[in-house]
């Protein structure tokens, strides 16, 4: 098999997990526009947030000690103390669900029945708000997340692959993991909005407002639920983002590439996010392998975007995306 | 009793088109005028020209530019760091290619490029709708930032890859690179700038302005009215584009001075116009101004505040003002969405009543 082909192979494969956690991203996203119209920008921050939380809880960091030794000339850093990871993530959902609690309470609330570029706008303010905030609580310098998860290349694959072409492929086990954790995800999201009382009570508010509201539905108690549903994907993203690369500032700009995938998918898809995922990571990967070397490279930043552009163009509504009609 | 129409009679059709009609309107516009140009380039140093001054006109002319787009014409634009490179990189490549001719004539040719590229870039806006094309506006966005970066011949083949921004004169005095004085990087910034607010106040008050805000409230209704969407829309486009181009020559070749467009015009640029043009308050030619000063005053007050009266060590005050100023906006949507120019038009309706209330 020629070996321009095998290597394309493996660009794919890499692509594809690559679009699960793109796709993980813009999950968050539709969640929350869905069932509240809220564009939220922050869900990239969100996910910072909650990484920094989880690192801070687990290395039993002081909350806000950098501001605290500046105030009151104190040398706190630590507790001494080490959390068990699965402990710390549970922790951090917890943070993350009074997050959604207070978000809801105090600025959503406030603002429902606004245009949603008066939403959006807060959303960004939110953004850049919680990013402070994460900053100030937790320190911003580069920090190093491990959760247990294997990392590194898969030997099997490798030898494997070696053995069948002549070529082994090199494929991150962490990217694995991630896959398979967005796959429960996934799972778990769908029994819980197809089979329990919230999650149809969820999916009717998505559906109309006002409707859910005159049956009794309680619009806050579902938006603080999908606020917290939200906040527990960005917990996710974060882990398998902040494993990757380091918990640090760039991690919220991964906000940036789940905005492609919503496009190619529709706002409101759940499945699109998915799809939509996957090919951008794939489209991506892809064009850099084959189209990058001639155009000078770090074609990754604005491929996604013209790709999903480009297919707006045809498809004004998203792959997967409700049917746009517009009455006089 | 200040603020009235009653009494203000009009015997001629040129004084019933005018501006501002009204007369507190147009005398405060003239006392305005008269204190930008008569008064602040006596006293301004350099300090308050490159902190407060130039930014502010500079910003308020984009956001003017934005405006004309966001709030006149609804289309949601997040593309105008990329816009504001353009207008910085088409003055780059004419001052160093034309070096005799005058900014005046630079920064206006500049405009009319980015109204083209613009205008290409806006060209998806009679598919896509909303957040659609706010995202795919992101495409501009992170597109032109890299073809910046990647094509030499945008920045002269010069090795840091920056461009920076020769000495230029208009009249014999010099406004742009490092010898400028303060009071001539201020006054070219206020001619431009009043010529925008100028055109853009009559454009909008005009039938294309008309048009645009049909298309705002509702394209398909204005479409059977009469209004051809396409047309709207992309002059809409392209007006921003010469005003965003304007204010993006400004800023990299009497502000910066030397720019690297990552860096200068990245999307956290998008995000501060589109503050100002919210806050500001959306459809208004005075909010654009208000927002400006608004999101330009803020951060030197509040370093201001931590560094200078509190203290705090510079990273920490970065942080906080991260925290402040994202906490301002939300509170801002939720105590008055419509943004400053709102607060103003209630300042004067309770003008129009004062001293009785009913």
């Amino acid at each position: 098999m020629p070996e321009q082909f095998l290597f394309a192979m493996e660009v794919i494969l890499n692509g594809l997990m690559a679009g699960v956690l793109y796709a993980l991203v813009a999950l968050g996203f539709v969640l929350i526009f869905k069932a509240s119209g809220i564009f939220n920008y922050a869900q990239g921050v969100m996910a910072l947030f909650a990484a920094l939380t989880l690192v801070g809880i687990m290395d039993g960091q002081v909350p806000f000690s950098h501001i605290i030794n500046a105030t009151f000339g104190t040398e706190l850093h630590h507790f001494g103390w080490h959390v068990p990871a699965l402990l710390a993530i549970i922790l951090t959902a917890g943070v993350m669900v009074v997050f959604a609690w207070l978000v809801q309470r105090y600025i959503f609330r406030h603002l429902v029945n606004q245009e949603p570029i008066i939403l959006f706008m807060a959303t960004i303010g939110l953004a850049y708000f919680l990013e402070g905030v994460g900053d100030l609580m937790w320190g911003s310098d580069i920090k190093k997340l491990d959760v247990g998860l294997p990392q590194g290349i898969n030997e099997w694959i490798d030898v494997t692959t070696f053995e069948a072409f002549g070529y082994g492929f090199f494929i991150d086990n962490l990217d694995i993991s991630a896959t398979i954790v967005a796959i429960f995800l996934v799972a778990a999201l769908i029994i819980f909005s197809q089979y329990t009382k919230q999650g149809r009570a969820l999916r009717a508010v998505a559906d109309d407002h006002q409707a859910a509201l005159s049956v009794g539905i309680s619009l806050n108690f579902i938006w603080v639920l999908v606020w917290s549903i939200a906040g527990f994907v960005a917990l996710v993203a974060g882990i398998m983002w902040g494993a990757k690369s380091g918990v640090q500032f760039s991690l919220s700009l991964i906000a940036l590439k789940a905005l492609p995938v919503l496009m190619l998918g529709g706002f409101t898809s759940i499945p699109g996010a998915i799809v939509g995922g996957l090919i951008i990571g794939v489209g991506e990967k892809l064009f850099e392998f084959l189209i990058g070397p001639m155009v000078g490279g770090a074609t990754e930043n604005w491929f996604a975007y013209v790709l999903a552009l480009l297919f707006l163009v045809f498809r004004p509504q998203g792959l997967f995306g409700e049917k746009i009609i517009e009455r006089v | 009793m200040f603020y009235r129409e009653a009494g203000d009679f009009k015997v001629s059709y040129p004084e019933d088109s005018q501006t501002f009609p009204i007369k507190f309107d147009r005398y405060r516009y003239y006392l305005v005028l008269a204190v930008a140009y008569l008064v602040i380039p006596f006293f301004i140093n350099d300090y308050w020209a490159n902190a407060v001054f130039v930014p502010f006109l500079i910003y308020a002319t984009a956001a003017i530019g934005l405006n004309i787009l966001t709030g006149y014409c609804g289309q949601v634009s997040l593309g105008t760091g990329a816009f504001m490179a353009v207008g910085a990189y088409a003055v780059y490549k004419l001052m160093t290619a034309f070096p005799e001719v005058s900014m005046l004539i630079h920064v206006p040719l500049a405009g009319l490029v980015t109204a083209g590229v613009v205008t290409i870039f806006g060209l998806p806006s009679l598919r896509i709708k909303g957040f659609y094309l706010a995202v795919a506006t992101l495409a501009a966005q992170f597109f032109l930032v890299w073809l910046f970066n990647k094509v030499p011949w945008f920045y002269n083949y010069s090795a840091s890859g920056q461009i920076s921004s020769p000495e230029r004169s208009v009249f014999g005095i010099i406004v742009t690179g490092p010898n400028t004085e303060a009071w001539a990087k201020y006054m070219i910034c206020l001619i431009f700038v009043t010529l925008a607010a100028l055109i853009a106040r009559n454009l909008t008050r005009g039938s294309i302005g008309r048009k645009w805000m049909a298309i705002r409230d509702m394209d398909i209704a204005a479409e059977i009215i009469g209004v051809n969407p396409m047309m709207a829309k992309l002059t809409a486009f392209a007006v921003s584009g010469f005003f965003i181009g304007i204010a993006g020559a400004l800023f990299f070749s009497v502000y910066l001075g030397a720019a690297e467009v990552g860096e200068s015009f990245g999307i956290d640029k998008s995000f501060l116009v589109l503050f100002m043009v919210i806050i500001g308050g959306l459809g208004s030619i005075f909010g654009s101004f208000a927002g400006a000063a608004f999101m330009v005053l803020l951060p030197v007050f509040l370093k201001n505040v931590f560094v200078g009266m509190l203290g705090w060590p510079t990273d920490l005050a970065a942080h906080l003002q991260f925290i402040v100023s994202g906490g301002l906006i939300i509170v801002f949507l939720i105590l008055e969405p419509h943004g400053l120019a709102q607060l103003w038009r209630v300042a004067k309706e309770k003008l129009r009543l004062w001293p009785f209330p009913h």
